[in-house]
């Protein structure tokens, strides 16, 4: 159930390079995105060099390998998640899966069960990503329905007291987050995803600081969509995942149209195939899909849980010690329950981005700023934070070297 | 090290005890500008009178670079024509793009040319120009109410 972090480094070609003048990379922005394995590189470049064609057409030995390499990533993501291969479609990003879902709910016609009217209500968190709260602002704007939002508590939790008045017998879509990319609040979806179903809602999970970091299960959750992106899973830019349950993709209609995705089409009109391909118009990523299948791969063979473990392991060593510099405070769970690896907090008369720039002359990758989440930072009360964000790849040194140049910050800022 | 060359000890003393900070209630033009990237913002007054600027007052939050900026520009550019004021504007906006090449002239720029060093961090120029973009559009604005 554990595994060696140098070994697992070795792995990841970019820690072969050093930063700022020889300084040894300390990587701690994998919320914002992950390294790459070489497995990952390797499967992209292969495909490239050995097997590329378009998928799905073409009467050539290379089409059908291409096709063997994109279909078979995409069983592999299938059993990552605990899906059927044909509840898999290919996205360019989770963001792109995300609008997929709104847009195509915004093309359903009367009678469709996701039609939207001024008379239903999409709900959502304050904790969302800009990506999984700006598409429902905007699909809710088009149809006239109301939006209504989850509240954040002061210990960085979601409110579910009034959750029988949010999501109610005119809800048909809850939109939220599996972990918040800034708190790294981890959300309780048993209760929301109960009540949603008695209301005959879908629950659409953005699962992007999920996936890549502990064992999800589809069927376990019982949610109705979820995406991912492949970049922060160490696998290529350029490919996303939605999932969604197949009776729903079935009725969902599709969002971008054109080739691939028709059974027959004549001036006037065209019918659809049967999902995944009714989501897919057009050429798809292939590379990047065959790279994503590796670094799901890559993952598994690790051990979703022993990443996990180890993650938590790293989070709880890491508040322990960051507590213990003077003036900072944690924007999110203070404690090691129910939350995952990403760490944000403010330092007392330092702004974030000059920690960070700081941090940075020491080797250290960090994020700053409101990470995509504006109005949860407001609603936290802090103008941005600094984020550090673990993976498989930190370890205690890392944690360590953060702390100390976190202290060298407060020393160089203070002497002036 | 590197990082001296961005935190001047100039801009550095500009964060601690900014210049012009606090908005005036007398102004010719508003102005509120923000950087999506960071969150960062700034509403910026500009008063003017027979010509002149004569007060540039200001209220925001950021990092010390887009502070210390801000607080700078406001020493530069009070008193001065518009006209002159572009003169600076213009020469600020060239260092920033200078990407480590240019020193500034410090006939025009004064203690802004503490900012060359700003010009290698690529992701602190904007924060560099906040309050100058800020500037900017509040003399349009306030030129175009005058005519």
């Amino acid at each position: 159930m554990s595994f060696s972090v140098a070994e697992v480094r070795k792995d990841f070609p970019i820690f072969e390079r050093t930063i700022r003048d020889g300084k040894r990379l300390v990587y701690l922005d994998s919320g914002a995105t992950s390294q790459k394995p070489w497995a990952v590189i390797n499967a992209e470049s292969d495909f490239y060099s050995k097997h590329n064609a378009a998928v799905h057409r073409g009467a050539h030995q290379l089409a059908e390998e291409a096709t063997d390499a994109y279909e078979g990533a995409r069983a592999i993501v299938a059993e990552f998640l605990g899906a059927q291969d044909n509840e898999i479609i290919f996205t360019k990003s989770a963001t792109e899966s995300i609008n997929a879902v709104a847009y195509a709910m915004g093309n359903a016609e009367p009678g469709n069960r996701f039609a939207l009217t001024a008379s239903d209500s999409i709900v959502v968190t304050e904790m969302e990503h800009h990506a999984n709260l700006i598409p429902w602002q905007q699909l809710a704007k088009r149809t006239g329905a109301q939006l209504n939002w989850f509240k954040v508590t002061q210990d960085s939790r979601l409110d579910l007291s009034n959750i029988d008045q949010l999501i109610t017998a005119n809800t048909k879509v809850v939109a939220i987050t599996h972990q918040s990319n800034v708190l790294g609040t981890i959300n309780p979806l048993d209760a929301i995803v109960k009540r949603a179903h008695e209301v005959g809602a879908v629950v659409v999970l953005d699962a992007c600081q999920s996936v890549p970091h502990m064992r999800v299960n589809v069927v376990e959750l019982d949610v109705d969509f979820l995406a991912f992106s492949g970049h922060k899973s160490v696998g290529p830019t350029g490919v996303g995942i939605l999932w969604g349950k197949s009776e729903l993709l079935s009725e969902l209609p599709p969002f971008l149209t054109g080739g691939s995705m028709v059974t027959s089409v004549t001036m006037e009109s065209a019918t659809w195939a049967e999902a995944p391909q009714k989501f897919e118009a057009g050429v798809p990523n292939m590379a990047q899909a065959v790279g994503l299948g590796a670094a799901l791969n890559y993952l598994s063979n690790i051990g979703m849980d022993a990443i996990a473990q180890h993650e938590r392991s790293l989070t709880g060593y890491a508040l322990d010690k960051l507590l213990q510099i003077p003036g900072l405070r944690i924007v999110g769970p203070q404690n090691n329950v129910d939350r995952g690896a990403a760490l944000s907090f403010t330092i007392k008369d330092i702004h974030p981005h000059d920690v960070g720039q700081y941090v940075d002359s020491q080797g250290i990758a960090v994020r700053t700023g409101h990470h995509c989440a504006w109005p949860l930072t407001k609603i936290m009360n802090v103008p941005a934070t600094t984020r550090a964000s673990f993976y498989l790849y930190n370890d205690e040194h890392d944690v360590d070297a953060l702390v100390e140049a976190l202290l060298g910050a407060q020393k160089y800022f203070g002497k002036f | 090290m590197e990082l001296d060359s961005l935190y001047q000890e100039v801009i550095l003393d500009h964060y601690k005890h900014p210049q012009h900070k606090g908005l005036r209630s007398e102004y010719s033009a508003q102005v509120h500008h923000v950087n999506p990237s960071c969150g960062d913002e700034i509403t910026l007054n500009l008063t003017v009178s027979d010509g002149l600027i004569s007060a540039i007052s200001w209220d925001g939050q950021g990092c010390s670079i887009s502070q210390a900026s801000v607080s700078i520009l406001g020493d530069l550019l009070t008193g001065k024509t518009f006209s002159q004021a572009e003169v600076v504007v213009n020469a600020f906006s060239e260092l920033m793009a200078s990407k480590g090449t240019a020193a500034g002239n410090p006939e025009i720029l004064e203690d802004a040319v503490a900012f060359a060093g700003v010009s290698k961090f690529p992701g602190r120029v904007k924060c560099a120009l906040l309050g100058w973009m800020a500037f900017k559009d509040a003399a349009i604005q306030s030129q175009g109410e005058s005519k």
